[in-house]
């Protein structure tokens, strides 16, 4: 415990408050987003906005790569898994996302041979081992897991491996930011940036948010301090008037990311014109997909995928709390008819997701939620 | 999934220099380490892995705090280990 406790001081923290709240100009709001799901969870668990002056509100942002998924993709997903001789592989994480038809737990009790898997080289084993199947991988993730696809289809490359393929749902956090300042909804005063996103990409793609909007972005660790500090750091700069981007976790984050990784998905991987985010629509050039040189691994390609639109169930309102538009506890269904045994809307199924967060927490000042019919 | 879990690199597999196992919470898997390559990690040290891959080298601090963060998100975390626990890469 002697090492986590230097992250956790209590009075460290106070100090920390104490400052933050004397950069508050008189009469002014702040609104902070945090773009992490992973912060999330530290600001609820440790109940971080206590600390803060009212004037400042931290805003959750879409940094949830299960929450982003659209009911759509998991239905195309479903229909890839029920293909003859397919094996579907795919993180837990995925398995209870609602699709339109249900989710991948429901399909796997079904009958679908849907296999959840730690990493995308556990699927390439498994295509070995079934040289008569074919085994797709479904991949989602911000840039945190993208580089384990792409070393994954090189080494499969490599191997001459004929019966792997992805299901790429890859997205990329910079877009979604983007998409965000464009938003007429929200206006923010600044962004704690992704921490392990950044390990990847580094600090220099968040230098637009400081150079064309005008808004700090402090790059931050997941400790209860580290946050504080971010948050300290975003005030300086707003109180300075500067605007730059600046890297509170480098024990982690370099600034440059890791070459190798960002090598890697370039090799295998382009940006799509286009795709869906759940609540948030199509965003232009936001996710990944495969290289026509590795189109021998792309499940889109290998087989007929319907690419329909479903419309999120109207009573979620996953996108406005993906957004920072609405808090989650303000979401009509939040704990009633939406709870993480039982979700509707992708925030309440993943841990790092808002909506769980908050109900697992507790923290909310909410009033009384009136239980909403799902349709 | 996509917060990296912390490792300590055991020991590089003989003929395979992008593979080290490590150890997890005590469980000892085998994952790439490929990412790494400029500059590697040695056993004993610590690296934070995302779905089978080491992304950054730790020091030992950090990585009993992004542990400890990780215990805390409960059964996310211990649902992540189970699934380690079955990883075979190599």
């Amino acid at each position: 415990m002697r090492f986590v406790d230097e992250f956790r001081d209590a009075d460290k923290a106070h100090a920390l408050a104490a400052k933050i709240a004397a950069l508050c100009a008189p009469g002014r709001q702040y609104k902070l987003m945090e773009v992490c799901g992973g912060h999330t969870h530290t600001i609820y668990k440790h109940g971080l906005e206590d600390y803060l002056p009212e004037s400042i509100t931290l805003v959750h942002g879409p940094g949830c790569p299960v929450c982003v998924i659209p009911m759509g993709r998991v239905d195309d997903a479903i229909h890839l898994a029920s293909q003859p001789d397919v094996i579907m592989t795919s993180f837990g994480d995925m398995m209870r996302v609602p699709g339109s038809q249900g989710s991948f737990f429901d399909a796997k009790a079904a009958g679908t041979d849907i296999r959840m898997v730690y990493s995308p080289l556990d699927s390439l084993k498994i295509a070995r081992q079934n040289p008569d199947q074919r085994v797709v991988f479904m991949a989602i993730g911000f840039e945190t897991t993208t580089p384990s696809t792409a070393m994954t289809v090189l080494r499969a490359a490599a191997e001459g491996l004929g019966n792997f393929s992805v299901f790429c749902n890859h997205v990329t956090i910079i877009p979604a930011i983007k998409a965000i300042l464009d938003s007429p909804d929200l206006r923010l005063d600044g962004f704690i940036g992704p921490g392990h996103v950044s390990t990847v990409i580094g600090c220099r793609p968040y230098e637009f948010i400081a150079r064309e909007y005008g808004k700090p972005v402090v790059v931050a660790g997941f400790e209860p301090l580290d946050i504080l500090q971010s948050i300290y750091m975003l005030m300086v700069q707003l109180s300075e008037g500067r605007t730059e981007v600046e890297n509170q976790y480098t024990r982690v984050v370099p600034w440059d990311g890791n070459l190798a990784a960002l090598n890697a998905i370039n090799q295998v991987m382009e940006l799509r014109p286009y795709f869906e985010w759940r609540g948030l629509g199509f965003i232009s050039h936001s996710a990944m997909r495969m290289r026509p040189d590795y189109a021998s691994f792309d499940a889109e390609l290998l087989f007929q995928v319907p690419g329909v639109r479903v419309a999120d169930p109207k009573a979620c309102q996953c996108g406005e709390v993906l957004k920072g538009v609405l808090k989650p506890w303000e979401c009509k269904v939040f704990g009633t008819a939406c709870t993480p045994e039982t979700p509707i809307g992708t925030c309440m199924v993943s841990p790092e997701g808002a909506c769980a967060a908050y109900y697992n927490y507790g923290r909310m000042n909410r009033h009384r939620v009136v239980e909403v019919s799902i349709s | 999934m996509c917060l990296g879990i912390p490792g300590e690199v055991i020991e590089f597999l003989p003929d395979q220099p992008d593979l080290a196992r490590v150890d997890v919470s005590g469980v000892k898997r085998v994952i790439n380490v490929g990412l790494l390559a400029d500059d590697p990690p040695e056993p004993g040290e610590w690296v934070l892995i995302h779905v089978g891959f080491a992304l950054s080298k730790i020091d030992e601090s950090e990585a009993a705090a992004a542990l400890e963060f990780l215990e805390g998100i409960g059964q996310a975390y211990a649902d992540e280990l189970a699934a380690l626990q079955e990883s075979r890469i190599e």
